[in-house]
């Protein structure tokens, strides 16, 4: 077993063990602190595919941005004397067997199917080709992400804003 | 030798529990956090299939436009759920039952 081999079964079990903590915690700040770690494991991912770009891309948004912002929800949502931070679960059991079904789908037609084989690319530095596609090919896409985030910028304080009687 | 089909089954088991997490967890936030296990698995697809099927870049410049529109989704959310906080006082989504019959 390779190096590479092992690096990649090491972020597998990150990745996973802690999105399962994610979902199966009682409490909030566990779930929260898991993705963190989901997030690094799936960062660790990204390198091992070739895409570092977006490995720290993935690192400066999801965990410097989207965490943080999920650990705000977090500790807004609760009055300041509750410090039982639990999340209860409805429905257990059926959402299980759901989701183990869908796994076990999804799994066999991912192993049995003969994907079309392709060039492939091995791993290279890819944010110069990044930078020229968003420049380039995907200028559109680019600046309609823009004002997707405006909009959702915008959105997000009209919609928390408290009404004053002007 | 780690192949596409090792990659494949890490996003088959991160999009799985994101799903376990969306339908039973009842706090509003942890449904967030299931949402992003999600599209955290697709991004994984991708940028997989960039790697080792066609070989150009369409994967991974699809990946960064999904983190941006997740972290545009989990800002209206949240802010979404503040207002329901701000309204029930409670953040639990299933006890936001005023639309039903």
């Amino acid at each position: 077993m390779n190096p590479q081999a092992i690096i990649f079964y090491v972020f597998a079990a990150i990745t996973v063990g802690s999105a399962a903590v994610v979902v199966l915690a009682r409490s909030l700040i566990y779930s929260a602190f898991a993705l963190l770690f989901t997030f690094f494991g799936v960062a660790g991912l990204y390198v091992l595919l070739g895409a570092d770009f977006l490995a720290a891309a993935q690192l400066l948004i999801y965990v410097g941005g989207i965490l943080v912002l999920l650990l705000f929800g977090v500790m807004l949502t609760h009055k300041l004397y509750d410090l039982d931070l639990k999340s209860g679960v409805t429905q257990f059991g059926a959402g299980l067997i759901l989701a183990a079904g869908l796994f076990i789908v999804v799994v066999k037609m991912a192993v049995t199917t003969t994907w079309a084989g392709g060039p492939g690319r091995p791993p290279a530095v890819t944010t110069a080709d990044i930078g020229t596609l968003f420049m380039g090919r995907y200028l559109l896409p680019f600046e309609a992400a823009s004002i997707l985030l405006l909009v959702a910028l915008i959105g997000a304080a009209m919609i928390v804003r408290r009404k004053t009687n002007a | 030798m780690i192949g596409l089909q090792h990659y494949l089954v890490v996003s088959a088991a991160l999009f799985s529990l994101g799903i376990l997490g969306v339908l039973t967890r009842r706090n509003a936030v942890n449904v967030l956090m299931g949402v992003e296990l999600i599209l955290n698995s697709a991004n994984i697809n991708l940028v997989a299939f960039s790697r080792y099927g066609a070989g150009n870049m369409q994967g991974q410049m699809f990946a960064i436009f999904v983190i941006v529109i997740a972290a545009a989704e989990v800002a209206v959310a949240l802010a979404i759920v503040l207002t329901l906080y701000r309204l029930r006082r409670t953040p639990n989504l299933d006890e936001a039952d005023i639309l039903k019959g």
